[in-house]
């Protein structure tokens, strides 16, 4: 047993790599979804058993294969990528028995395992990308989760054939962030002559006026800003959430734009640090206004939307501008909102879209006429919608309402009150686009030639109610969410550079 | 300023190919041609690796037993996993424009967003209704 905890770090991300091309040999029936789901519920149990082991004792060090750093691979485990690896794993415990029958409905049959191959390895290439300590690893990984991610959404053309196009935007655009990310990484290596994140940020002080060293950062940042859809380079994003299933879009929107948050944290606080220069000014003149238009804008456009898929593909790009807004504030509190935003922000859209997967199952599309009158004859969906709801708008006792009071206080910290107002403003544009959904679902008249609906299976709803239910007990109860991220707040700001 | 240029003439060559790449990605509305784009891009990032990877008059590194300067061979291995990624991009890339060609008939992006707006509209008139 101990010799499982001792390798938990590397059985993280072996057992979902290995177990992919096992999925893949397996055809039809349940098989494929039930390796995936004991996958899936192995890897949340590892995380889990990673946060305690860090939080207790410390940082993780593992040595791939025993070949010791700066040599070999180094997966490193400390508070921040504890967190996420949990984020992640959690998020896929939950979402896979869901999946099921959303699945079976959306998806060819014969294509099963296929799919549940791809989901594994997106899986893979996420919890990957986070626990290695390697910069070129960050890429590779990256890679085996987009690439997986390309597949996943292009899965949806059964439904829609725009799925076909919007994966190939994605693919496109995706691809160029990542070869920008490389070009990063190969010209901190050609000044540095590692790769090892510890070992750059050792050597990278004694370098920062170099012309390289600056421009590798850019690169980076541009990269990452691609992958993560950061305004205005988020334009891949709303159509490939609007056409994917509605698993797929369940776990993208919760997973893979957060460990994208992730890197660009690391890079930015571990590898560079807040006291160079030139990272100093990109938070002013380059985060703060793009995080303030992506908050307006995501906003503004969420509310016009009639495919309410899209309209919250559409808020998650508002949301992932607060993230970057509290990277932008730069203090404490700022990036405590950033961390906990990650953890809270999957948690709201992760029961949204599992919400809209319910309506999907039911009656096929989801417009915003498609569900007038929807609230009566689906009591349980729409209630666990306006309950998300609420924690997107940011009400007290939500999750949301957490990431947001931190957010305030680390603007006011800084003296920065128009953040703060605008902060509030763009969280009314929310109210908007969420009532708009209510009162479509709860007081509008059931389109003509529809005929009764029926609630969505339990199978399904309790995965979404889980979800509603993190949502109000993280809100009240936050010790454990804020502890974690408050720490890794502290230690990027203080030990960082 | 010549010399310099002339001095590091595989960083300009290097430069000028990620350039061409990036804006046949960005300009041309040919699917296909935007993967061809996308290759030449991620070729010229290739090349930049190799290129830092050399050490003047250094040789292959195998161990011979002679004393000899070696280039440094990290880089070569790193490029050979991207190239892998490389490939599976540019048949994942293909294998969509394939479907897109049999759905939509066409692989020109202007005709492919026509018909998309053309299905959008009847959505919204059918939604407004």
């Amino acid at each position: 047993m101990s010799l499982l905890f001792e390798h938990m770090a590397a059985l993280q991300v072996a057992v979902p790599l290995l177990s992919a091309p096992v999925c893949s040999l397996l055809r039809g029936g349940r098989q494929p979804w039930f390796l995936a789901l004991a996958v899936s519920w192995f890897a949340f149990f590892a995380s889990i058993s990673l946060l305690i082991q860090v939080l207790d004792s410390g940082d993780i060090s593992y040595h791939m294969g025993n070949w010791a750093p700066p040599f070999g691979i180094e997966y490193r485990v400390d508070a921040i990528n504890a967190f996420v690896l949990l984020i992640i794993s959690g998020i896929s415990a939950v979402a896979l028995p869901y999946a099921r029958l959303s699945v079976a409905h959306e998806v060819d049959p014969r294509r099963h395992g296929q799919f549940y191959t791809a989901y594994l390895l997106c899986l893979t290439g996420l919890l990957g990308g986070t626990i290695t300590g390697d910069a070129f690893n960050i890429f590779v990984f990256l890679e085996i989760s987009s690439l997986s991610a390309y597949v996943l959404v292009a899965a949806g053309a059964r439904q829609d054939r725009r799925a076909l196009t919007a994966a190939y935007n994605y693919l496109v655009l995706g691809t160029v962030g990542a070869t920008f990310f490389v070009i990063g990484i190969g010209l901190l290596y050609m000044v540095t002559g590692t790769l090892n994140i510890t070992d750059l940020a050792e050597r990278l002080p004694p370098l920062v006026d170099n012309r390289a060293v600056q421009a590798g950062f850019a690169f980076i940042i541009v990269g990452m800003g691609l992958k993560l859809a950061m305004f205005p380079m988020h334009t891949w994003l709303p159509n490939a959430y609007t056409y994917a299933p509605s698993t797929v879009t369940v776990f993208l929107a919760s997973t893979a734009t957060k460990v994208s948050v992730y890197v660009v944290l690391r890079f930015l606080f571990t590898v560079f640090g807040p006291s160079y220069g030139f990272v100093g000014l990109t938070f002013e003149y380059i985060f703060l206004p793009l995080a303030i238009l992506a908050m307006f804008i995501g906003s503004a456009a969420a509310i016009y939307q009639t495919n309410l898929k899209r309209l919250f593909a559409y808020s998650s790009v508002a949301q992932l501008g607060y993230m970057v807004l509290g990277i932008a504030l730069g203090n404490v509190a700022g990036l405590t909102a950033t961390v906990l935003h990650l953890f809270n922000h999957a948690l709201m859209k992760g029961a949204l879209f599992m919400a809209l997967g319910c309506v999907a199952l039911r009656i096929g599309a989801v417009s915003i006429n498609g569900v007038r009158g929807l609230g009566r004859e689906m009591p349980w969906t729409f209630a666990a919608i306006a309950g998300a709801g609420l924690s997107l708008i940011g009400v007290p006792s939500t999750v949301g309402f957490i990431s947001k009071w931190y957010l305030i206080l680390g603007a006011l910290e800084n003296g920065w009150w128009p953040v703060a107002v605008l902060i509030v403003a763009s969280s009314l544009l929310a109210v908007i686009y969420v009532w708009k959904i209510i009162e479509a679902a709860y007081f509008g008249a059931a389109p003509e030639g529809r005929g009764p609906v029926s609630e969505a299976p339990l199978e399904m709803l309790a995965p979404l109610w889980l979800m509603v239910v993190a949502n109000f007990y993280f809100g009240i109860d936050a010790d454990l969410t804020t502890s974690v991220a408050g720490k890794v707040a502290a230690t990027f700001l203080g030990g960082g550079s | 300023m010549l010399d310099a240029i002339l001095a590091h003439y595989n960083y300009w060559l290097i430069i000028i190919l990620m350039m061409i790449g990036l804006y046949i990605v960005i300009s041309r509305g040919n699917l296909v041609k935007k993967i061809v784009g996308l290759n030449i891009f991620q070729t010229s990032v290739f090349l930049l690796y190799i290129t830092l990877a050399k050490v003047t008059g250094g040789t292959a590194p195998i161990l011979t037993g002679k004393p000899e300067i070696f280039s440094n061979p990290l880089p070569h291995v790193l490029i050979l996993t991207a190239i892998v990624v490389g490939i599976a991009t540019t048949a994942l890339g293909f294998a969509l424009v394939v479907r897109i060609r049999e759905s939509y008939g066409s692989i020109e992006e202007d005709d492919i967003l026509a018909a998309e707006r053309a299905e959008e509209e009847i959505a919204v008139k059918e939604a407004l209704s």
